[in-house]
């Protein structure tokens, strides 16, 4: 048994752990603050598998943006889930069930980092080989003629981008790229037109809020107790007058 | 800290800031280093792991975290939604920009080495670069957009006497 294979199960174990704690948590606070930890998990999880680049993903989306949209729901709805979730038998059927036959899939697959796999023979030394992305033979500007006696860090840099995910992504797929840009834009664009009120509306609001913060909290004055302008007996004897306004109405 | 007022049931913005120094100097001392780590991210895309996805992600939790502190109104302050507005599209139109001018010298659509015709390695690391900094402008404001406007609710909730707050 390998130190890898070790820190994998350790790791998946512990993800295991935080998403059965997910589930189960009432409160959505601890269920956020569990699914960015299980996004770190799985973080650390690609970084052991050397996909540096998911790994950063991962954790710049699953673990920081993620969490806090999350944190920015709950703070604009509630802290809590109405009640425990409980076990639902046909749901666990289902999930196990779809999660048999993933596994059963991937007993086809060659094993995790297997030189001899078809993926290793022909599609990844011909996307290497590839000169998008790349011109090879030229030193970048001021570095040429390459100094002999230093070839290496040159050759690293040698007339392409060394890091060949970016390479593919930027130039090899660079039209795929630049959709999911225009998706992500798109996303963006229609929250503003579905969800953004006009902007005068916004500003006044806010404008009235920081209005109220400043006369409530003035600095360097100590809060002064006020007495509550509308009782629970008066608001339920108003809201009472407003039902029945609205009930003749 | 309760969210709602408990006599009317409104929501009520956290006012609890202004005792939270720890809380406001570490966010204050923070923030600067997160965004400097996200432009490194963007801009070291090519020599490593990370690109403009990556940095414009964390470029956007740096000021989501300003705004989670802070307030968002304080946010919109800082950056305002134009501003937003503007980088959204300006990101996207920097990546088509960079294939147009490929286009535009004669060579194929988001072909980088047409920027440097004496140096291609150049050309391609040149349009590599501007590339990812486009998906980074696109990814941070649209980040922030998304932030922003699911927290608008809370000051937008009702009419303004119901947003009032009662201690």
């Amino acid at each position: 048994m390998n130190e890898v294979l070790i820190l994998d199960v350790l790791m998946l174990l512990l993800a295991l752990v935080a998403a059965v704690a997910i589930i189960r948590a009432r409160s959505l606070l601890a269920a956020t603050m569990l699914s960015g930890i299980y996004s770190l998990l799985m973080a650390l999880v690609w970084s052991n598998m050397h996909a540096l680049d998911v790994g950063f993903t991962e954790a710049a989306v699953g673990a920081g943006a993620t969490t806090v949209l999350l944190l920015g729901t709950i703070s604009a709805t509630g802290r809590l889930s109405r009640r425990t979730p409980s076990l639902d038998l046909r749901a666990g059927a289902v999930v196990l069930f779809t999660g048999g036959l993933l596994i059963y899939g991937t007993l086809d697959m060659p094993a995790f980092g297997d030189p001899y796999a078809p993926i290793h023979q022909h599609r990844v030394p011909k996307i290497l080989a590839q000169n998008v992305g790349k011109v090879p033979g030229r030193p970048p500007l001021g570095m040429d003629p390459p100094d002999p006696a230093h070839p290496h860090p040159r050759d690293d840099f040698n007339g392409h981008v060394p890091n060949t995910v970016t390479s593919l992504l930027a130039a090899y797929r660079g039209f795929d790229t630049m959709f999911e840009t225009a998706v992500i834009f798109t996303a963006g664009i229609s929250l503003v037109l579905l969800l953004r009120r006009r902007d005068d509306d916004i500003v006044d609001a806010w404008d009235e809020r920081e209005h109220e913060a400043e006369v409530r909290t003035p600095r360097a004055v100590a809060p002064v107790p006020q007495p509550p302008t509308r009782s629970h007996a008066n608001l339920r004897h108003e809201r009472a007058a407003d039902d029945t306004k609205e009930g003749s109405a | 800290m309760s969210r709602r007022n408990p006599v009317t049931g409104a929501f009520q913005a956290p006012r609890l800031i202004e005792h939270q120094s720890v809380l406001r100097v570490t966010c204050k001392l923070l923030v600067p280093f997160i965004i400097m780590f996200a432009v490194y991210v963007i801009t070291h895309g090519e020599l490593g792991p990370g690109g403009g996805f990556q940095g414009g992600v964390i470029m956007a939790a740096a000021f989501i975290f300003y705004g989670l502190v802070f307030g968002a109104a304080r946010l919109v302050d800082r950056i305002p939604l134009r501003v937003t507005d503007f980088l959204m599209a300006a990101g996207v139109l920097l990546y088509a920009g960079v294939g147009l001018h490929n286009l535009l010298m004669g060579s194929n659509f988001l072909d980088y080495s047409a920027l440097n015709p004496a140096h291609p390695s150049e050309g391609e690391a040149l349009g590599m670069t501007l590339v990812e900094y486009g998906v980074g402008i696109t990814v941070t404001s649209v980040f922030i957009t998304i932030y922003v406007t699911i927290t608008e609710p809370r000051f937008m909730r009702g009419r303004p006497e119901n947003v009032k707050v009662t201690d």
